[in-house]
């Protein structure tokens, strides 16, 4: 059982905030003891840390807490039979507040592929919250019914409150227009693979300032040093909060409202779909829209090597004649989401050999 | 007759706390986020704009009965960041000092994000990090910049 080892540290905030907050400042322990060798090595007699890690926000992540992730999802995918039993007896609560395809069932996936089983809360519509619950006592609740549990909710900050409330560990499946770390890990893992970390420039493009998913990703692009151009319209720019932190963490960006302009350089060609309902009327988003599509023509003037990802569901933002073309990751991107998840929660639940 | 006696004067307290150079105009604000509304019955003393030679125009707060901490009056910083704080016992001041920029305020600015968890009816407080320039939800990340007083939680 467990020592306090700490592998997703919270941001580095000072202890004066921290103790102000009267809250142990459990990253103050030792953030950077991250502990690889004990859960990479299969069948090692060395038993797992416990682990009550929360995954609140892809800013809490190091490169390493990146690299270890990254790394144990590529050795999963390399023999998933190996992990099959590895959490027979561990069950995953779902809280979605949210309709989810995609993060919910590969989450169930990757939760049923190391041999555990999941209690899901079901709709919202038929759930207690209806009865109007707070999501403070529903995660209070549910914690004791799950070994670790996957918040999805319409409003930001919803997964680090959750988190205050519960003891086992939470993972943020999306909070609103906040964050969605796992979607990051999971987009990384996919960049790694088709592109590599050193010396990438990548471009996001479409609705950098509602994708929770574009937010989480710029910080962790950052983390790993990339070039980042963001490419979209204006009214649709990053926030000030993303850009003020990619500021002070150094990032190396730029925007465009272009994408021609930057295409040849990049590495990487990260898709993001622009919402109707962020435009007061239908012939100003079709106008807006239809200047953030690819098709196959728009990548003829883009390096061979381009991985062309998008985090889905698509509308037409990414033409079909895309699909056939080497670019095209998307589908792999969406299928990482296992490996990645399973990772993910084997080094959360811990638990023995 | 002097000019003193021509001034309407606000009496000394006996015991309490003296609030001054308070920025013009914020005493009500700081009399908000010190929760002090008057329901307690003591007595509480309110003098806006007053010259100040340091300030151009200050208000001042006079509060008695009660003796504030450091932690309670150094949030009064976001909105009167020259504020000076004098602890008085038996009308002799017994303590003084300025009010120091916090780390973190708790439960004192609404998230002016409609969308942010601390506004829905859920058993947390708002919490803000202080920023050189502002402050910032530690829930959903919004920045406030400017005109924090708007954004002071009603009780």
């Amino acid at each position: 059982m467990p020592s306090a080892v700490v592998v997703f540290p919270q941001p580095p905030f000072p202890p004066a905030i921290a103790s102000m907050a009267g809250v142990v400042p459990a990253w103050d322990l030792n953030p950077r003891s991250v502990r690889v060798g004990g859960f990479k090595t299969i069948g090692s007699a060395v038993p797992c840390e416990m682990r009550h890690d929360h995954i609140i926000s892809a800013t809490q992540l190091t490169r390493a807490d990146i690299e270890a992730v990254l790394d144990h999802a590529a050795d999963i995918a390399e023999e998933p039979s190996a992990y099959a039993d590895r959490h027979s007896d561990k069950l995953l609560g779902m809280l979605f507040f949210e309709p989810s395809t995609r993060t919910k069932m590969s989450f169930t996936t990757a939760m049923k592929r190391l041999g555990g089983d999941i209690v899901d809360m079901g709709s919202v519509e038929s759930s207690s919250v209806k009865k109007g619950e707070s999501l403070a006592d529903t995660v209070r609740v549910v914690e004791g019914y799950a070994d670790a549990l996957v918040l999805r909710h319409p409003m930001e900050g919803s997964a680090k409150m959750a988190s205050e409330f519960v003891d086992v560990p939470l993972v943020n499946a999306g909070d609103g227009a906040g964050q969605h770390p796992t979607q990051t890990l999971l987009d990384l893992y996919t960049i790694r693979e088709n592109a590599g970390f050193d010396d990438l420039t990548i471009g996001i493009m479409g609705d950098l300032k509602y994708g929770r998913t574009v937010h989480s990703l710029a910080h962790a692009l950052t983390t790993v040093d990339a070039r980042q151009h963001f490419i979209s319209p204006e009214s649709l720019q990053l926030p000030r909060s993303v850009r003020v932190d990619l500021h002070d963490e150094g990032a190396d960006v730029r925007e465009h409202t272009d994408l021609d302009e930057v295409l040849p350089k990049l590495d990487v060609l990260y898709v993001t779909r622009i919402q109707r309902e962020r435009f007061p009327d239908e012939s100003e988003y079709r106008a807006v829209a239809g200047e953030y599509q690819i098709d196959a023509d728009t990548l003829e003037a883009a390096s061979d090597d381009l991985t062309v990802m998008h985090p889905l569901p698509r509308v037409d933002e990414i033409a079909h004649d895309v699909d056939g073309t080497t670019y095209a990751k998307y589908f792999q991107q969406a299928h990482n989401g296992v490996p990645v998840r399973m990772a993910l929660l084997d080094l959360m639940l811990g638990g023995e050999q | 007759m002097t000019d003193d006696d021509r001034q309407l004067r606000v009496s000394k307290i006996r015991n309490g706390t003296v609030i001054d150079h308070i920025t013009g105009g914020q005493s009500l604000n700081v009399l908000a986020i010190l929760g002090i509304d008057g329901t307690s019955g003591d007595s509480v003393s309110v003098a806006m704009n007053m010259p100040s030679e340091r300030l151009g125009r200050k208000d001042i707060v006079k509060v008695e009965g009660r003796e504030l901490s450091q932690e309670e009056v150094d949030v009064l910083s976001l909105i009167a960041p020259a504020a000076s704080i004098n602890i008085v016992r038996n009308y002799e001041v017994v303590e003084k000092h300025r009010v120091e920029r916090p780390d973190v305020v708790v439960g004192i600015l609404e998230c002016p994000n409609h969308n942010c968890i601390t506004t829905e009816n859920e058993p947390v407080e708002s919490r803000f990090a202080v920023t050189d320039d502002g402050v910032r939800c530690e829930y959903c990340n919004t920045i406030i910049r400017d005109d924090l007083p708007a954004h002071i939680l009603a009780e």
